[in-house]
């Protein structure tokens, strides 16, 4: 019989007196039999001494048959036991509390707070432009939604609490439970998460796993773990800070706003999703071959953060202004309006059928060649702007051997 | 129609196969079906079959290749009405001419990949090219072109493999003159208009590296030896790099591949290839791999063959220029082989062809025009017209003419304009941060 590993299943098992459950694994059959046995927790001690190792109680679960690598589930929300297996693939430790469920921090302070873990608030936040932000911060910061709405570059009444039917569509979760871990699921994956900077020295963070009928403690490099395996960089804030943003003081936290807007159940017009600004690749830019169409695009992407309230239009413009077939469209409207009013200062206005349908005509016949000599520019363009890209990372180098030899 | 790979490569096998005869205009890859039928657990079956459809060769007894016997036999799906409406729908414009005329005409999984993308999730889409020769013909063209308006109206990342590995296995080729091809083959793929802010463009031999020969060997240790005799027909007697390369083939199918286009959130994302049939056989091992490296199966959007000029008995072959219209071809040339040498489905004399009108089923020209000509309504005329004499041949290839020259004119002016440098650009391994933009 081996003793996998302790799983502290109920509340008791914060009362050091009460029983714990732990599950052991049978080495004789091949399929794991895994068999609960309670013991009080002082008798743990002395029975792994008679083990004569050295065994440390190891806060993990019980580790299960191998698990199948599951397909990518297809908009399907994520329960709690589904993310707490996902936990376990990626190797990560964790406690778990069962609890009745609580909808405020004080409550949740009621059960775990002894795990000497940091408590979470959870703020599920949207913006103007229907953005959607979750504000994951230690219980006793200090959370003042004007200043960073501000920081993010939304204006002063920017951010506001998200609509109540957002929890259950987006986040897939209940009120009450708003939870980081909610970004494991699709729908979620253009929420932006800011996190306090103040988790990072704590010894363990405490949050709901989609369910605020039970509290999870892990540490914080895990969750970062977690949160790096399901595509999102973990943005830890000072959250209290409060620097006065003005022209001279850009919006410092407007790089963590979302690429996309979400449709929410308002029935919100869907923003042309724009593209992702970037702003990790800004640094990057100088050194990998990163073409850039005009030269100074990467200097436009690194303003990006120090731009205006809304960072995002330039975004918005750069992919405009590089889209091939928007550009010929525009170019045929100007042609073809000049057209028609030069057509009409020539014939009488009773043509106008026959002159739009002329017109119809010409543009279809000019399309093709025009989109295809359109692209050809854009191409050679960006070939230019990367040849110069590497030439200009290049150049000091060459420089630098030029002055050695000498 | 031009195929995914250009192999025409004598096997040295003992198989009993009709002699290569090239009536289709792509040459292509496909397993023999006189050769071996892949069951699941790599058994083959000796069957005897009247069309050869496999990536070395395409032939059928009579000259048609019977797309139904095809589609049912490799087990894909025909592209019905309602997929091409959804296209439609999704996309908010008129679907391809292509797609409407039912030259791409099956799938594998293409409903999945529409589905995925109403709800937000993307894909990207991952072609190639066998660079076995210099100068490209049409039906070589057609795939880029289809796959350029894939890009266009999804707005997804593409991936282009140019096997220049492959050439230099099959056709003998020097790795040099392989690679030298494989650059040559890009500037006239660039010059088909793909966005170069969404388009990697990369060779076997310069861009083997960690991460897709990774995936290389992943997807190795997933099929033996007997499936690979099973899906290509391959034997002892052939060279050992023969068995290898259809792993190459499969490896861009995945993500993971390409690091540094396809990473974090985007790491399991969905593909899209569009091909040839006869590709088929490769992709259909990477769909059966896929699940097991926990990857979405690659979906397929396939194409039927693209007739030669001469029609269907006509045999085409590099060596006969007439065979096909090359981008290379002058205005005047493409007259000429129009006039020439397509085959027409017309009566002898104009007495006849007046009386009892042509025999669309086998006239080349109105097959090409099906194809290139965009306007439905102005084909459907041509077609009574000339079904019922009221048309000539001569007014038919006259057309014919007008579109082809555009097109080839068209692709001219572009590949002008590509340089070494573009080819460089398109083939940097770079990020594409606006790949989806």
């Amino acid at each position: 019989m081996v003793v996998t590993g302790f799983y502290p299943d109920n509340m008791s098992r914060l009362n050091p007196k009460g029983p714990i459950i732990f599950h052991t694994q049978s080495l004789e059959s091949r399929e794991s039999s895994l068999s609960a046995c309670s013991f009080h927790a002082a008798s743990i001690n002395p029975f792994l001494k008679s083990l004569n190792r050295n065994l440390k109680p190891i806060y993990s679960p019980a580790p299960r048959p191998p698990l199948l690598i599951r397909r990518r589930r297809r908009s399907m929300a994520f329960t709690k036991d589904q993310l707490l297996a996902r936990l376990q693939e990626l190797k990560v430790e964790f406690l778990s509390c069962d609890h009745p469920s609580v909808m405020t921090v004080e409550e949740q302070a009621k059960y775990v707070g002894h795990l000497g873990g940091a408590l979470s608030k959870n703020l599920f936040l949207k913006d103007k432009k229907h953005r959607l932000y979750i504000i994951s911060a230690l219980a006793n910061t200090k959370v003042d939604l004007k200043i960073l709405s501000q920081r993010l570059g939304l204006g002063k009444g920017g951010l506001r609490m998200a609509p109540e039917e957002a929890l259950p569509e987006i986040l897939h979760v209940a009120l009450g439970s708003v939870t980081p871990f909610a970004l494991i699921n699709e729908s979620a994956r253009s929420v932006s998460l800011l996190l306090d900077k103040g988790f990072k020295s704590q010894r363990y963070c405490l949050f709901h796993p989609l369910t605020n009928e039970v509290t999870i403690a892990l540490t914080p490099s895990d969750f970062d773990k977690f949160l790096l395996s399901i595509g999102h960089e973990p943005a830890y804030v000072d959250l209290e800070d409060c620097p006065v943003v003005g022209k001279d003081n850009p919006p410092d936290l407007a790089y963590l706003i979302p690429a996309e807007a979400l449709n929410l159940p308002g029935g919100a017009d869907k923003v042309p999703p724009t593209s992702a600004p970037a702003q990790t690749n800004a640094t990057l830019e100088q050194k990998t071959k990163q073409p850039t169409q005009k030269p100074k695009e990467p200097s436009k992407e690194q303003k990006q953060k120090s731009g205006n309230d809304k960072p995002q239009i330039n975004v918005d413009a750069v992919a405009d202004s590089t889209n091939v077939e928007k550009f010929v469209e525009k170019v045929l409207e100007k042609v073809s309006n000049v057209f028609i009013s030069e057509l009409s200062k020539q014939s009488n206005a009773e043509d106008g059928n026959i002159k739009d349908h002329m017109l119809e005509g010409v543009k279809q016949r000019v399309s093709s060649d025009l989109l295809s000599m359109t692209m050809t520019l854009k191409n050679s363009v960006y070939t230019q702007g990367f040849h110069a890209g590497i030439e200009s990372t290049l150049y000091p180098l060459a420089n630098k051997k030029i002055v050695e030899r000498k | 129609m031009a195929s995914f790979r250009s192999c025409a490569s004598f096997r040295s096998c003992h198989l009993p196969l009709p002699l290569l005869s090239k009536s289709k205009m792509a040459s292509t890859t496909g397993e023999t079906l006189a050769a071996a039928e892949p069951i699941a657990d790599g058994r083959t079956e000796e069957v005897e079959e009247e069309q050869v459809v496999n990536p070395w060769e395409v032939s059928a007894k009579g000259g048609k290749i019977d797309y139904d016997k095809l589609v049912d036999k490799f087990g894909c799906q025909r592209l019905d009405e309602s997929l091409i409406q959804r296209f439609e729908r999704i996309t908010g414009r008129r679907a391809h001419v292509f797609l409407r005329r039912g030259l791409f005409f099956a799938h594998r999984d293409l409903s999945d990949i529409l589905d995925a993308y109403e709800r937000g999730e993307k894909f990207y889409l991952y072609t190639g090219r066998g660079p076995s020769s210099e100068s490209l013909h049409l039906g070589h063209l057609v795939p880029f072109m289809f796959t350029k308006y894939l890009q266009d109206v999804f707005k997804v990342p593409l991936v282009i493999q140019l096997t220049d590995d492959e050439k230099c296995m099959w056709k003998g080729l020097s790795v040099e003159e392989s690679e030298r091809l494989a650059r040559e083959n890009a500037k006239d793929i660039i010059a088909c208009g793909f966005d170069v802010e969404r388009t990697f463009i990369f060779a076997d031999f310069s861009y083997m590296s960690p991460p897709i020969y990774k995936n290389i060997v992943r997807i190795a240790n997933c099929v033996t030896g007997n499936k690979i005799v099973g899906i290509f027909g391959l034997t002892l007697e052939d060279y050992g790099g023969k068995f290898f390369f259809p792993y190459i083939q499969a490896a861009p199918s995945f993500p993971s591949s390409f690091p540094h286009i396809f990473s974090g959130k985007y790491s399991k994302l969905r593909c899209l290839i569009p091909c040839a049939i006869d590709q088929d056989p490769y992709f259909r091992m990477t769909r059966d791999v896929a699940p097991r490296l926990s990857y979405h199966k690659p979906a397929l959007i396939e194409s039927k063959f693209f007739p030669a000029l001469q029609g269907e008995s006509g045999k085409m072959s590099a060596s006969d220029p007439n065979s096909a219209i090359y981008v290379t071809d002058s205005l005047k040339d493409i007259k000429n082989k129009v006039n020439r040498y397509a085959f027409s489905g017309g009566q002898d004399t104009i007495e006849k062809q007046r009386k009892y009108g042509a025999n669309l089923e086998v006239d080349v020209p109105v097959k090409y025009l099906n194809f290139f000509l965009d306007d439905d309504a102005e084909l459907l005329s041509i077609k009574e017209k000339y079904g019922s004499g009221a048309m000539l041949t001569g007014e038919v290839k006259a057309r014919l003419i007008e579109v082809l020259s555009e097109i080839v004119e068209r692709h001219q002016r572009a590949r002008a304009a590509v340089t070494e440098e573009t080819v460089d650009a398109f083939m940097a391994v770079r990020p594409l941060p606006r790949m989806f933009g």
